[in-house]
Parts: structure tokens; C-alpha cells; sequence
């Protein structure tokens, strides 16, 4: 139990508006990736070794292709807030840091699109 | 100024490494590895979206020996991956905090990732 005012603890941690934001995301994403690799890894698993056009066919059938786009963006959302702490963890030379998160979070963004759009492709019957 | 050679917290050479640690940092490699892995699972829809000859090119890397062994490893990575995620997710909702819980449910995610990627790897080949 501290004697400390309300005040006093909460001073100079920054904003609680917003400064808990990439914990928050992280949480959620994880979650919404749990039922979604439950179903890639059952799904992957009954079409294991399949020809292309029955691999498309699973791919592209409306409830699939809106998962599969569930995931990637469920995925590389995650993926790029975990390789974000990892590299301030360990990178400490500033120039080096930014460029490295630049670098991570453009690829995360660069995959996922074109991840999305493969997989409307599919769909689509492109 | 401090010296910048003073011990910092933790000092991994002295520390023995114990369940609870060395899952920690498990997580964190396997995540790594993980979004190493997602280029390969972007790389199979593009080869789908693409062309028959693209698709049977990367279905054949896939299917190589080393193929395999590396979809075996990132089979592993993503069940262990998942499990201890779920133990954070249980930890971030303040329960399994106890010394003894902590360690016991790190053994029993080691555990489920195992069975989990064996599973999953028989039933695949079963099914093929």
C-alpha cells in the first residue's frame, strides 16, 4: 500500500490514452491468431500434396480466402509489433534501429499486401 | 559515470538456465523464426495465384528433403509458438503465476508442441 497520490504514481509514465496501444494490439492479434492457425493447420494438413487446381479451388472458396486474408493480416500485424521489441531490444546505434524497424514494418507491409492480393486472385479466378 | 563495465541485470553468464528462462527466450526465437516462415506461406500464394509451372517450381523446394525438414521445423516453432502463447495470454489475465505453475505449464507447452507437430505431420502424410 503506498501513501503516494494518485497523481504522484501516474506522473511521467507517459499518456494512458495511447501508450499502452502495441501491448493491447499484440494481445489481440494473438488471439484472433489462435482459432486462425487452428484452421490453416487443419487445413493445410487435408490438403497436403494437392494438385493446383484443388489447392486453388480450397483457397479461393469465400469462407477460406476471407480467413486466409484474416490470417495474413492477423499474421504480419503480429509479426511486425514482435520483430519491433525485439529489434529495441537488442539494436541500441539509433540510425541503425530506425532503419531496421523501417525495414521490418515496410516488409511486414509489402507481404501482406501482396499475400491479400494473391489470395483475391485466387478467388477471383485470375 | 557509472563504468560501462559494471554487471548488468540479467547476467546470463552466471545464471543457470531454467525452464521458465530459456521458454522465454524460445518464444522470442521461435516469433523470429516464425516471420522467417510467413515470406514462405506468401511465397505459396503467390506460385497458386500465379501459374501451374510457378506452383509445381515451389512445390517442388517444398517437397525437397530440406524443404521438409524446414516446414518440419516451422510446424514446431508455430505449435510451441501457439502454446506458449496461449500460457502468456493466461499469465497476461493474472493466473499460472506461481513458481511451480509457471515452470510446469512451460514443461507441459514443450510437451504439446512435440505431440502437436508429430500429430499434425502424421496426419498430413496419411492424408496425402
Amino acid at each position: 500500500m503506498s501513501l503516494r497520490s494518485a497523481l504522484g504514481t501516474a506522473r511521467g509514465l507517459g499518456s494512458a490514452k495511447s501508450g499502452t496501444h502495441h501491448w493491447i494490439a499484440q494481445r489481440i492479434t494473438a488471439i484472433a491468431l489462435i482459432p486462425l492457425t487452428v484452421w490453416f493447420t487443419i487445413g493445410l494438413i487435408a490438403h497436403a500434396g494437392a494438385p493446383y487446381e484443388e489447392m486453388r479451388a480450397w483457397i479461393g472458396s469465400p469462407v477460406s480466402a476471407t480467413l486466409m486474408i484474416c490470417l495474413i493480416i492477423g499474421m504480419f500485424h503480429h509479426a511486425q509489433l514482435g520483430l519491433q521489441v525485439v529489434i529495441e531490444d537488442y539494436i541500441h546505434a539509433e540510425r541503425c534501429k530506425i532503419a531496421a524497424l523501417l525495414l521490418i514494418k515496410g516488409a511486414a507491409f509489402f507481404l501482406g499486401v501482396l499475400g491479400v492480393l494473391s489470395v483475391v486472385r485466387i478467388a477471383f479466378g485470375g | 559515470m557509472a563504468s560501462a563495465e559494471r554487471p548488468l541485470s540479467p547476467h546470463l553468464q552466471v545464471y543457470r538456465p531454467q525452464w521458465t528462462s530459456v521458454l522465454s527466450i524460445s518464444h522470442r526465437a521461435t516469433g523470429i523464426v516464425l516471420s522467417i516462415g510467413s515470406v514462405v506461406l506468401v511465397w505459396w500464394l503467390v506460385a497458386a495465384a500465379a501459374s501451374p509451372e510457378y506452383y509445381a517450381s515451389f512445390a517442388g523446394v517444398v517437397g525437397s528433403v530440406i524443404g521438409q525438414l524446414c516446414l518440419f521445423g516451422w510446424t514446431f516453432c508455430l505449435m510451441y509458438h501457439l502454446m506458449n502463447g496461449i500460457r502468456h495470454l493466461v499469465w497476461d489475465a493474472g493466473g499460472w503465476l506461481e513458481l511451480e505453475q509457471a515452470r510446469k505449464s512451460g514443461v507441459h507447452c514443450v510437451g504439446a508442441a512435440v505431440v502437436l507437430t508429430v500429430v499434425s505431420w502424421v496426419a498430413a502424410y496419411a492424408a496425402m
